[in-house]
């Protein structure tokens, strides 16, 4: 899972069946400042999300597929599985990092 | 899931029986604001697109998933044309169809 950024969605008519019915967002990766990184990619909502959220994003197949439609099995590849609140890091482990 | 650009189609004689039918597109995979992202991919169709449309892909096993019950070798798959991309963050520039 990764945390991410949603800067904005995707409308498409003509789509796979199993996307019907699903809000497809715009999500870009963020580091721990919150700063954008990396390319932008697609996720399916199973959470609400809107822009300028940050949130958790899973990058695997049978996880976004459960988690978007409670069915395995079908062509999604990435789902926004939690909005998130805040994000606490112990001051010790940065310093370590460091 | 991530945006590209359909630039062509690739045609092969010797394939895959299970690709036998399926349409083979050459694409560009973009990033949110539309500037190409990455190398050209040959992704395969479940949605009918043509060359020049703006389309998101699948990758991974999952791709062969609107294919079923067959069991089609691809790790790339198309499955949406893009009508429009809204973005909302100042810093993005958005993407036109």
């Amino acid at each position: 899972m990764i945390l991410a950024k949603v800067v904005g969605n995707v409308i498409a008519t003509q789509k796979a069946n199993e996307l019907v019915g699903g809000r497809i967002m715009l999500v870009q990766p963020i580091d721990l400042e919150g700063n954008l990184k990396g390319q932008s990619f697609m996720a399916l909502d199973a959470v609400d999300s809107g822009s300028g959220d940050t949130v958790i994003v899973v990058q695997e197949g049978w996880s976004a597929s459960t988690a978007t439609t409670y069915k395995e099995g079908f062509a999604i590849d990435a789902a926004i599985i939690g909005v998130v609140d805040t994000i606490e890091e112990a001051q010790a482990v940065i310093e370590q990092e460091k | 899931m991530r945006l590209a650009r359909v630039m062509g189609t690739v045609v092969a004689t010797m394939k895959d029986p299970q690709l036998v039918g399926q349409r083979l597109l050459l694409i560009q995979p973009l990033d949110g604001d539309g500037t190409p992202a990455g190398k050209p991919m040959v992704a395969l169709d479940c949605v009918g697109t043509g060359a020049g449309e703006l389309i998101f892909w699948c990758r991974g096993k999952e791709s062969s998933f609107p294919f079923m019950p067959d069991e089609v070798p691809t790790d790339c798959t198309i499955t949406g044309v893009v009508d429009r991309v809204n973005i909302d963050l100042p810093e993005k520039k958005v993407v036109l169809p």
